[in-house]
């Protein structure tokens, strides 16, 4: 086959990203699948092939439960981020006029985002406590009698701050799909004689799909992969698959971190896989 | 860094032929050094209990070469120790993690001839007895993995070698804290962890290999079951602490686990817990917010941890005698007496002795009723006259050591079990 030049300025135009990508993403995955195999002691690990890390785990009643626990986490998430990004993201985008205003508005929901996403989980933590701002002003409201034991450290606080820490991923490419929905069908829409909930429905959530669809896999990735959320939040008493991953490493048990971590990828992948089966992202983009 | 100066030489032979009591005596007075030993940097990691950044000042001062520190969560230490033998110069460790490092030869052993204040390190991380009628508890306890056959040794002896595998440096007994004013009432048995009275408002620290021990003195004290070595259990012993455990997780027993020093402080000044396992300077650290925390001595004994400093195997040369001169001089007092004050003790009291106030030394080490105000290392006031140590003396609390932090034989399991108590 001759080369012709615009191959050769394609190939290399695509080795930069290409050598970037296989450094940096493919070759660390292949070192967790091989090392996955590996064995391991309590002190070091050594090179074997050997299935037992894969065996331990798939035969522990407790990784399908934390499997389980950790996409409710996702799942509990995503229903939240979603129905709070979209009404944010929909105001920004409709109810908004001037540009000026959206931009400004935009920003300042981006704003808590400038400090550390740990400072703003462990916030919670004082705000939440027995003796905490909530219990105590709920007390002297007279609501409750006694202070509310299951606003912190429990699956209530762990979701809280997901939901916290992960709206605005939803926000953004929610409202970036949504600013380039043509205006004019939401005319068509209404001279046609939709209701505004028949135009939302039928209009613009079909159209604010992608960025929908992107959200989501933001706000997947990023619960299915968190590990120092569920920590703080459950006071260490719920797990998900980071915390498992985390613990292994901090044994030493290298090899069986990385089991969990393919397992894990897997199931990501799966995940993601199933949900570009509705929506075809590229096509949009 | 393999040229050694003249001085280094002489200061060697002088050690050698019994001048090394002169010269711990002549500390903390800077020793007469090449220049050289001004451009030394050693490597210090460890737990946050003695990674001091007082004592890397106060090296500079007294010895003259930089001490760099570095403070991680145990399991991180294990991992470094275990795995990176280059990334540090000196390694201060529990006992329990040399267990589990020291087979790795990422450690080289200590020639106690080289060590001025040997004689006068107590008896625990020697012979393993505090006095001599005293009985050993159970668990890794210091001298058992205090010592090895030879330079390049790795393997554990029982007697005396003359090779240590880590200058013991500080040490201290642990028990449960407690908060009287939210309690109401007298608390002497490790079994109260689990009582229905504290439901919701106890805890216990995630951190599997000191955590199992804990909860291992409160199953004896319910009187479920009697270990014959808490600090080795069997897979069933393993399953039966955890199985009570995890049911008493399920039943809301406990509000939260912690895993570092400062969540265990929250946890208790904040009320969100009353009862917990603790770690002495944590309750320190309460009672300065001016909230009152009881480290209550309970009838079962302690659980005790003790620490040292390792050298790295790859550490040769001048780096080497700069951390024998470290070792020497951690030895010395200063430091011991530095430590003393924050309620842990020093390997050799007596020298610490020296670098208390007769108040400090008898109300932190003989348990006596402190005569004036008591205040930390750092000038803060802990304890007004008249107060008198959580659980007395030296002696009295030394003296009741039910186990030692250890690692099992069977840790691959518990650690598996304990992450499924974690997930349950």
């Amino acid at each position: 086959m001759v080369l012709r030049k615009n191959d050769v300025t394609g190939w290399a135009l695509a080795t930069p990203l290409s050598a970037v990508l296989a450094v940096f993403l493919v070759a660390p995955i292949v070192m967790i699948v091989v090392v996955s195999f590996w064995g391991a002691t309590e002190w070091s690990i050594y090179p074997a092939f050997q299935f037992d890390n894969y065996a331990f785990l798939l035969s522990s009643d407790v990784t399908y439960r934390v499997f389980l626990n950790t996409l409710k986490y996702a799942f509990v998430t995503w229903v939240f981020t979603l129905l709070i990004g979209f009404t944010v993201a929909y105001y920004l985008a409709f109810h908004i006029r001037s540009l000026t205003w959206q931009i400004a508005l935009f920003l300042l929901c981006t704003i808590p985002f400038l400090t550390s996403n740990i400072i703003r989980m462990i916030s919670w933590i004082p705000f939440l406590g027995r003796n905490g701002i909530a219990n105590s002003t709920l007390i002297s409201m007279g609501v409750i009698d006694e202070p509310v034991e299951w606003l912190l450290f429990s699956d209530f606080s762990v979701i809280l701050a997901f939901v916290h820490l992960y709206t605005l991923f939803m926000v953004v490419p929610i409202f970036n799909t949504m600013m380039r929905i043509d205006t004019s069908l939401i005319e068509a829409a209404a001279d046609a004689g939709a209701s505004g909930w028949q135009t939302l429905w039928h209009v613009i959530v079909p159209l604010t799909k992608p960025g929908i669809m992107i959200g989501t896999i933001f706000v997947v990735a990023l619960v299915m992969g968190d590990f120092i959320t569920v920590r703080f939040m459950s006071g260490s008493q719920s797990a998900n698959v980071g915390r498992m991953i985390q613990n292994d490493i901090g044994l030493l048990q290298y090899p069986s971190a990385s089991a969990t971590a393919v397992i894990l990828l897997i199931t990501v992948l799966l995940l993601i896989g199933t949900l570009l089966r509705f929506v075809d992202i590229r096509k949009e983009l | 860094m393999t040229t050694i100066s003249k001085v280094r030489y002489t200061r060697r032979s002088l050690l050698k032929t019994g001048g090394a009591a002169v010269a711990a005596a002549a500390l903390p007075a800077p020793m007469v050094w090449g220049q050289e030993t001004k451009n030394i940097t050693l490597r210090q990691f460890g737990t946050g209990v003695s990674n001091l950044n007082e004592v890397a000042q106060k090296v500079k001062e007294d010895l003259g070469f930089t001490l760099e520190m570095t403070a991680l969560d145990s399991d991180s230490v294990t991992q470094r120790a275990a795995t990176q033998p280059d990334s540090f110069d000196i390694a201060d460790i529990e006992y329990w993690i040399c267990k589990k490092v020291w087979p790795t030869g990422n450690l080289q052993a200590m020639d106690t001839s080289k060590i001025a204040n040997y004689d006068k390190i107590v008896g625990i991380f020697r012979n393993g007895k505090l006095t001599p009628e005293s009985i050993i508890a159970q668990g890794t306890a210091p001298h058992t993995v205090g010592f090895t056959s030879g330079v390049n040794g790795t393997d554990f002896v029982d007697e005396e070698s003359g090779f240590m595998t880590l200058i013991p440096t500080i040490y201290n007994a642990d028990t449960l804290g407690i908060r009287p004013d939210l309690i109401g009432r007298p608390i002497s048995n490790w079994s109260e962890l689990l009582n229905p009275e504290f439901k919701g408002k106890a805890s216990i620290l995630d951190i599997s290999s000191i955590g199992i021990m804990d909860m291992a003195m409160v199953v004896e004290s319910m009187g479920e079951y009697t270990y014959p070595d808490k600090g080795n259990m069997t897979r069933e012993e393993i399953d039966l602490t955890l199985g009570i455990f995890t049911e008493a997780k399920k039943n809301g027993q406990f509000r939260a686990f912690w895993k570092s020093f400062d969540e265990s402080v929250n946890l208790m000044a904040s009320g969100e817990v009353v009862i917990q396992s603790m770690w002495s300077p944590a309750i320190t650290a309460v009672r300065s917010q001016g909230i009152p925390c009881v480290y209550q001595p309970l009838e079962e004994g302690y659980r005790s941890w003790g620490g040292g400093i390792g050298l790295s195997a790859s550490l040769s040369g001048m780096e080497l005698d700069a951390a024998y001169e470290y070792i020497n001089w951690y030895l010395s007092g200063w430091v011991g007496g530095f430590l003393m004050r924050q309620g842990y003790y020093s390997a050799v009291p007596e020298t610490s002795k020296n670098f208390m106030s007769a108040d400090e030394w008898g109300f932190w080490f003989e348990g006596k009723p402190a005569q004036g105000d008591i205040a930390n290392p750092f000038g803060q006031v802990m304890e007004k006259a008249g107060a008198v140590r959580d659980g007395g003396s030296f002696y009295d609390r030394m003296g009741a050591v039910a186990c030692w932090n250890a690692v099992m034989d069977e840790n691959q399991y518990m650690v598996r079990k304990w992450n499924e108590f974690i997930a349950a």
